[in-house]
């Protein structure tokens, strides 16, 4: 990770201007959010060029995810993109379950639909929350956070646990939903609006705030294509590409609701597609809790896929057998050897897996094709003619998560 | 189980994106498995396929990524990148797979196609050590750039001391 002079990919007159002034950012800094750094080089205010450097936070998860079973491997996944653990395990199990080829209950779609979006909710409250703070709104940053505790308040009555939810099973879910749960949800539903109303009110039309993002940190719609940006940072430069749409997976084809798409692709077009989606988002849960179908949450026990209850273990044969077949070391999963990639549209962007099975209960190679990468890739090119006070306006839009960038 | 019956589908359900790649790079391996097309290229022609690839329609380069084969049951190859190409038009995918070997595992860059594969490129140079020729910037991604490993090739152990015996000793004395 240390720079040496020679290897710093340089614009070619930033190379050859030696009064350009270097400004170390991160990889501690309150306004990185996370553990990234940024090298600057400066000609008074203005950004002449960016290098960003990662792998502050590397820990081999895709090495882990060579070495434990499925079902171990959701805890590592929280750890990614630990803004919104739980899309994750969803995403997770959903690559594995297209391995696997596993078919899951409705009741276990719809669930796993209404969590992943609860987790949409809280990871753009947080990223508008933090580009507020950076520009100076801190109110809207209080705001977002007090919402997020609603949310983790639902996850942890749901799963016991509030950030490392690893909530999802192969096959099928940890918990199903409860009365409470349900309950909480459609509280939520009803008063988060009117805060989502005040913070759009606090912000969408604040001069300060329109100054700073409206224009800055500037992807035309072929650059985003290009540089393999997805997520709300595409949708924002006019990509019109969402999977919940395009490749509809768990139940979203169900479901009525818009694509937020922007077409300006500068820092103001990406807060506000963040804040739409938001909408849309919470018109998807709407929709899911109220026509929650009821049945099992797992596949059961007859497809050998997803572990029995204490109660099925104890009571009957085939709980027995199946909890055997499946805990035991020289039994588990029946995985091909084949390998299948599958994605789902996290907060962030498309957030996937390839993984290739080679028989044994653990993956051959678990790839994560993180957003946050590619994302990050393009931050030098939108910097570039900015403001030093941009850098953090820019970064923040970006929505990069460090964990999840470095793995 | 229906596996073996999906990989073995009838070719009369060929792609015309297949078609085309069979007509320029000669005939390409193609299967399907789970409703997901898979191409394995040869690596001197990977470059051409990717480029007709993305002249056809796949403009957004989703992953690139790689597998070490090592102990994998019937594998001829040591390494397997992965190129996962999407459209934004049609929202077709295509899995495009393209086999290197030791002792120098070198493929083409696709850089000059996607300004995305940047990073991506570098992080497979940084943890399966397979060079990317023509790369504008091929430095280690994750790992320190003193590292000498590369850390997801199979023959990398999981635990164990590592590299760390190599990092020099600092003690209060010799500060």
């Amino acid at each position: 990770m240390a720079i040496a002079p020679t290897e710093i990919e340089t614009s070619p007159e930033a190379r050859n201007e030696d009064y350009l002034w270097t400004l170390n950012f991160g990889p501690q800094h309150p306004a990185t959010h996370t553990t990234l750094r940024l090298v600057l080089k400066l000609e008074g205010e203005r950004v002449v060029d960016a290098i960003p450097e990662m792998g502050y936070l590397h820990s081999g998860f895709e090495k882990i995810g060579e070495h434990l079973t499925f079902n171990q491997y959701v805890t590592v996944t929280d750890r990614m993109n630990y803004i919104s653990p739980m899309a994750n395990n969803v995403a997770w199990h959903h690559s594995v379950e297209t391995l696997l080829g596993i078919d899951l209950t409705p009741r276990c779609t719809y669930i796993r639909t209404i969590v992943a979006e609860l987790a949409r909710i809280s990871d753009h409250l947080l990223s508008n929350g933090a580009v507020g703070l950076d520009t100076g709104a801190f109110t809207f940053f209080l705001y977002a956070f007090y919402q997020r505790e609603v949310i983790y308040d639902i996850f942890e009555t749901l799963c016991g646990a509030r950030f490392t939810n690893s909530y999802t099973r192969v096959g099928g879910v940890s918990q199903d939903f409860t009365p409470l749960v349900i309950e909480k949800t459609r509280a939520f539903l009803k008063t988060f609006p009117k805060t989502l109303h005040d913070m759009e009110r606090l912000l969408n039309r604040n001069r300060i705030f329109v100054d700073r993002t409206k224009g800055v940190g500037l992807l035309t719609k072929e650059e985003a294509i290009n540089r393999g940006a997805t997520g709300p940072v595409a949708r924002a430069s006019g990509v019109t590409r969402d999977l919940r749409r395009d490749e509809p997976y768990l139940a979203y084809s169900d479901f009525d609701f818009q694509i937020s798409c922007a077409s300006a692709g500068d820092c103001y077009a990406r807060y506000l597609v963040r804040m739409q989606e938001m909408r849309e988002s919470l018109k998807i849960v709407e929709q899911a809790i109220e026509n929650l179908p009821s049945g099992p949450v797992d596949v059961g026990i007859d497809e050998r896929m997803a572990l029995p209850t204490k109660k099925q273990v104890y009571s009957t044969i085939e709980g027995t057998i199946s909890h055997f077949e499946l805990s035991m070391s020289n039994r588990g999963f029946e995985v091909p050897c084949e390998e299948s990639y599958a994605a789902i549209e996290a907060p962030n962007g498309e957030l996937g897996f390839y993984l290739v099975g080679d028989g044994e209960d653990q993956a051959y190679r678990a790839r994560c094709r993180p957003p946050s990468v590619l994302n990050f890739a393009m931050f030098p090119h939108l910097i570039r003619g900015h403001t030093l006070s941009d850098v953090v306006a820019v970064l923040g839009s970006l929505n990069i998560i460090a964990a999840e960038l470095d793995r | 189980m229906t596996d073996s019956a999906e990989t073995k589908e009838p070719k009369a359900v060929e792609n015309p994106h297949v078609a085309a790649l069979n007509e320029a790079c000669g005939p390409v391996e193609s299967s399907t498995f789970r409703g997901q097309q898979r191409v394995i290229v040869p690596a001197e022609k990977s470059l051409d396929a990717l480029s007709l690839l993305k002249a056809s329609g796949f403009d957004l380069l989703v992953d690139i990524s790689c597998v070490d084969y090592l102990e994998y049951r019937g594998a001829k190859h040591r390494y397997g990148l992965i190129y996962l190409l999407a459209s934004t038009s049609s929202n077709q995918r295509l899995t495009v797979r393209v086999f290197v070997d030791d002792p120098e595992p070198t493929v083409a860059s696709v850089v000059p196609l996607w300004e995305g594969a940047n990073w991506l490129e570098r992080e497979v140079w940084d943890l399966f050590g397979i060079r990317f020729t023509g790369h504008p910037d091929l430095r280690r991604l994750v790992m320190p750039e003193e590292f000498t490993a590369h850390p997801l090739r199979k023959d990398y152990p999981l635990q164990g001391r590592g590299e760390r015996h190599n990092f020099p000793v600092i003690t209060r004395d010799h500060s």
